[in-house]
């Protein structure tokens, strides 16, 4: 289909603002002025058919089922949408008054102690932008309270193979240097091994729990003791909590700082790759070194942004964090509640489970144990030996049935990885409907390779040259070229 | 795949020849896929064996390229920079990466040969 | 519970297929000692009806720039957003769908992004964009690591007209890699060349804001030629509607042009989610922070896009990537394509032009008024900074009575500003209610 600048047609246009005519050169100098804007001239009806088509182009949760491993592509409630485009919410100036915003600050207010509650931290930042930007924040806080101390020393951060990449980018981007620990047989970290890397270089040490394989380390206790008897403290990358909720909390579990993802957990939309959110939360020794400002509630019952923070590591943004997914959260909350919570997390891990339980025995499953919320599996070994399928052509045909395929090739400790979470919201109907279709995909795969090979067969577009994509660079399109 | 008689390799599967040459091997390639970007060192640069001097990248790995040998840059191939695609067409010839001179012929003749690296290539890395 | 689709029948059967009793015991491993052994502490579940009910309750306590009269800014703008931005962003296809990994079914959000790329390439006159950052701050910071990155220099200068938030972000994210950031001062409300010259010996960036924040345009090409002349990069902070009628950093010599893009089409949402945008100059293409879209072919020849250049990313290059973001802001780059494409060229600039002639207006109205005088000298374009006898607090809570937001107390952010404050208009601000505030605050002063 066309660009907008294809479907450019010189003096093609709507009026949306009064037409009276302004002399700028009154105001500005002629050598400020830029003489020419060649972006697209379209009228109304093409740029909404324009749109529309292309959200045809796409796959959403609301499109059909997409068990993306790691992501959480639950169901987005629509009231959601809803109560966040309230113009009470969404028509608010970032500078407005404290006391023209009281509602505002009080949602924010309650959703920090909401946070607190699940995570069993003691504070809560709202404003990190997304998770990994909710890592930066929480590794930036930790290397402030090492050099509070005088503790200067601590240089490294350890990370497991099975983590995302975001944890030692990000690491790096706070000037740690990382240090990698491997897993054991059962899909924990290996503990001997993480023994022999701490020390007094150690600032933390970063973990998912479940962790990317969708397993709980059992010995958590047992390595947080280690850490924190090293000097080191823990860190809690918030992408699998869906599993744990109301069952078991990072603050629990020994951990001293945590980031959660609004758009995983708590069901604000992931938006085509954004706009997400990820607060941070901490335990009390880290409380004063918090981004600015944190919501407090006054003496005299009102709600401020509170800048007075001893330690605090600055502003990681501009304002007070992605408001408009603060007020999706907080909808969701307050539908749920405590018990509906726990319902989430008892209901993404009866999902898991059952979607193994159909696969288990036609696809390899290598770390034998009860997964939480997601889980890794991979084709049968002789699979790519006597067809040359591989998971990426599994993973190819399945959008040919509607469905959007698993994570795959991470994490980057199991060959061949695919790596499903079916989240709480979907139906047993869903479930079965998957696994036939994908136990289906492996028998082709087997009788007629080359259909798998070359899927998908009925998607807008076929598999993409990506080599001729970085080779060639073509990254905008101008008026006309 | 068969290695080519005249060339020294390392586990890395970076291969050299005798004049100092440098590559990668047509198993290393093949692993990588399709290649899109080499980052290239400067002209002059010393290089102590095991180093890293380089960048390979295909489209959804990087890897980093490591001396064979002690030695001074002595070329860069320029033809990289436009069609790194040189290195999965042949990387054994209009392929090649850099060539260093002043090396030791003892680091050099410590390499895997051609049947040493064919195996080594057979174990899987 | 609300959205679970399971009946206890369904539950039943599923456990069976496991071959477990309870769905306890699918959470038998882990310990006693980590387990919450209570209820979590938070209020009952609500009805959708109810939970309408609680948040429409808390969005009334707020008073709105609907309701009200808002010459706020500083940052974040109150512009004219038409009916269709937000009919599209609802299309489910967009915001229910991930980053788009997998190609051939995310050509919607993958194009979308290409036709972002492309608008703000032309809006900044950079040669590429990428797919979009956090907000204006964020991408502030994320351009100076780039500098750093190329240039291994340690120092970043920063104007002080630059935005206070934008500093400040700044100045955390230089933290972990143990830069200097160096400030050049305030010369009546703009940024000295000379000084900037000086300053700017052995650093890697200097940043300037177009029009800075106090409203005031700087001098770009004598900006450039002094960071130029030192080795360091130019990057500029650029407001996107300005840039419609303004000459775009890539005319005037910056290698990056970094800013907010809020006031296309976004709302104001109480500071977020917001849009960050960086263009730059083809050399620096392998050092862009977080996705970019390329163009193209399936292997039937059909144009597609794809997300390209991926090995600067975090999920490929972990502790070497170039920055540890993975998000695109997605859905607010749809809304600026979007607003883009409805109002095209002659409607961006009218947006612009509307704003600064209703910031002239309101400065011709104030001209020999008693107690409110231009704070600085030179051309402004939207935002006009004035120097009151009034205290701000008691303006701004004289003209709220009024029903008028703003303005802006500068002091706030500029000790050495303390009887200062910034009124920001857009073309929502009509001739009537620009002069009836010029009338208002003759009468506070007098």
């Amino acid at each position: 289909m066309k660009t907008i600048f294809e479907e450019h047609e010189p003096g093609r246009r709507t009026s949306y603002l009064p037409e009276r005519r302004v002399d700028l050169e009154k105001y500005l100098p002629a050598s400020s002025l830029r003489q020419d804007l060649p972006l697209p001239e379209l009228a109304e009806i093409q740029v909404v058919r324009h749109f529309t088509e292309l959200s045809h182009r796409n796959h959403g949760v609301d499109s059909g089922f997409y068990p993306l491993g790691s992501c959480t592509m639950k169901y987005n409630p629509k009231i959601n949408e809803d109560t966040a485009r309230f113009a009470g919410f969404a028509a608010l100036h970032p500078y407005q008054a404290e006391e023209t915003v009281q509602g505002a600050l009080q949602l924010m207010w309650e959703l920090q102690g909401d946070l607190q509650e699940i995570t069993g931290m003691d504070a809560v930042s709202l404003q990190p932008a997304a998770g990994a930007h909710g890592e930066l924040t929480g590794i930036l806080m930790i290397r402030a309270y090492h050099r509070a101390r005088g503790d200067m020393g601590r240089t490294q951060v350890i990370v497991p193979d099975s983590a995302h990449g975001t944890n030692p980018a990000t690491a790096a981007m706070a000037g740690f240097e990382v240090v990698h620990v491997p897993s054991d047989d059962r899909g924990g970290v290996d503990l001997d091994a993480l023994r022999q890397v701490v020390s007094e270089k150690t600032a933390a040490l970063m973990l998912t729990n479940p962790n990317t394989l969708g397993l709980f380390d059992e010995r958590i206790s047992e390595i947080a003791a280690t850490v924190h008897g090293a000097g080191g403290l823990l860190y809690y990358d918030g992408a699998n909590l869906n599993a744990v909720l109301g069952r078991s909390r990072p603050g629990d579990m020994g951990f001293d700082v945590v980031h959660l993802n609004l758009h995983k957990t708590f069901s604000t939309p992931h938006g085509g790759g954004g706009p997400g959110s990820g607060p941070v939360g901490v335990k009390v020794a880290l409380r004063d070194f918090l981004p600015m400002p944190v919501i407090a509630r006054r003496d005299d019952g009102s709600y401020g942004l509170d800048y007075d923070i001893a330690q605090s590591i600055g502003q990681m943004r501009s304002f007070y964090g992605n408001f408009g997914m603060l007020v999706r959260a907080y909808t969701y909350i307050h539908s749920l509640g405590g018990d509906g919570l726990r319902g989430v997390a008892d209901d993404a891990v009866l999902n898991a489970n059952y979607l193994l339980a159909r696969l288990k025995a036609a696809f390899q499953f290598p770390f034998e144990r009860i997964p939480k919320h997601e889980f890794v599996i991979a084709p049968p070994k002789d699979l790519k030996r006597s067809t040359g399928v591989r998971t990426l052509d599994i993973a190819k045909r399945l959008l040919d049935f509607g469905v959007h395929p698993p994570t795959v090739y991470f994490p980057l400790i199991v060959d061949e990885a695919m790596m499903l979470e079916p989240t709480e919201t979907e139906t047993r109907e869903t479930l079965d409907a998957f696994s036939d279709i994908l136990l289906g995909i492996l028998k082709e795969a087997y009788a007629e390779p080359d259909v798998v090979k070359t899927a998908p067969h009925h998607a807008s577009v076929g598999r993409l040259d990506e080599a001729k994509a970085v080779r060639e660079p073509k990254l905008r399109q101008t008026i006309g070229g | 795949m068969t290695a080519p008689e005249d060339l020294r390799y390392t586990e890395d599967h970076e291969w050299l020849r005798a004049d100092g040459q440098i590559g990668i091997t047509a198993f290393a390639q093949d692993q990588l896929g399709d290649v899109v970007f080499v980052e290239l060192p400067e002209v002059g640069r010393e290089l102590k064996k095991g180093e890293a001097f380089g960048v390979v990248e295909s489209v959804k790995s990087v890897s980093d390229l490591f001396s064979p040998v002690s030695g001074k840059i002595a070329k860069v191939n320029q033809e990289l920079v436009d069609h790194p695609e040189l290195i999965n067409q042949d990387p054994y010839g209009a392929g090649w990466i850099i060539a260093l001179e002043g090396i030791d012929a003892a680091e050099a003749s410590s390499l895997m040969d051609a049947s040493a690296y064919e195996s080594h290539q057979e174990g899987g890395h | 519970m609300r959205f679970s689709p399971h009946t206890e029948e369904d539950r039943a059967a599923m456990l069976s297929v496991i071959g477990a009793r309870t769905v306890d015991d699918l959470f038998a491993d882990i310990p006693d000692s980590v387990r919450l052994g209570r209820p979590l502490n938070l209020p009952d579940g609500l009805s959708e009806m109810e939970v309408r009910r609680l948040l429409t309750d808390l969005s009334q306590k707020n008073e709105d720039t609907d309701q009200m009269v808002s010459f706020l800014g500083g940052g974040a703008y109150d512009r004219y957003i038409p009916s269709v931005v937000g009919e599209m962003l609802r299309r489910s296809e967009f915001y229910t769908s991930y980053t788009p990994y997998q190609a051939e079914i995310s050509q919607g959000t993958l194009q979308v992004i290409f036709e972002f790329q492309s608008l703000i390439a032309t809006l900044t006159g950079m040669d590429v964009a990428q797919a979009s950052l956090y907000d204006g701050a964020t991408a502030v910071a994320e351009a100076a690591m780039l500098a750093y990155g190329h240039t291994g220099r340690t120092r970043i200068v920063v104007a002080r007209s630059v935005d206070p938030q934008y500093r400040g972000v700044l100045r955390t994210y230089a933290e972990g890699h143990n830069l200097e950031v160096v400030e050049a001062p305030l010369r009546d409300g703009r940024t000295d060349p000379d000084e900037v010259r000086r300053l700017a010996e052995n650093a890697a960036c200097v940043i300037v804001q177009h029009p800075n924040f106090l409203g005031l345009l700087e001098e770009p090409e004598a900006l450039v030629a002094a960071a130029h002349a030192q080795g360091a990069l130019y990057i500029a902070v650029a407001d996107p509607v300005s840039l419609a009628v303004l000459r775009p950093p890539g005319e005037f010599g910056a290698d990056v042009a970094v800013g907010e893009g809020q006031p296309l089409g976004i709302s104001l949402s109480f500071g977020g989610p917001y849009l960050g945008f960086m263009g730059v100059k083809k050399e620096y293409l392998r050092r862009i922070p977080g996705r970019i879209v390329g163009e193209t072919t399936d292997h039937d020849g059909r144009r597609g896009y794809v997300l390209t250049f991926q090995t600067r990313e975090q999920h490929i290059r972990r502790e070497r990537a170039t920055s540890n973001i993975c998000t695109n802001q997605g859905l607010m780059a749809l809304a600026a394509t979007v607003y883009v494409s409805l109002l095209g060229p002659a409607g961006l600039r009218q947006a612009a032009a509307l704003s600064i002639e209703g910031a002239h207006r309101l400065a011709d109205g104030l001209k020999g008024a008693s107690g409110f005088q231009r704070a600085f000298d030179g051309s402004f374009g939207f935002e006009l900074a004035l120097r009151t006898s009034v205290p701000p607090a008691q303006l701004q809570k004289a003209l709220l009575q009024r029903g008028v937001l703003g303005p802006l107390n500068l002091g706030r952010f500029y000790p050495e500003l303390p009887d200062h404050v910034l009124f920001s208009v857009t073309e929502r601000r009509t001739p009537e209610e620009i002069d009836h505030l010029v009338q208002e605050l003759r009468g506070m002063a007098s």
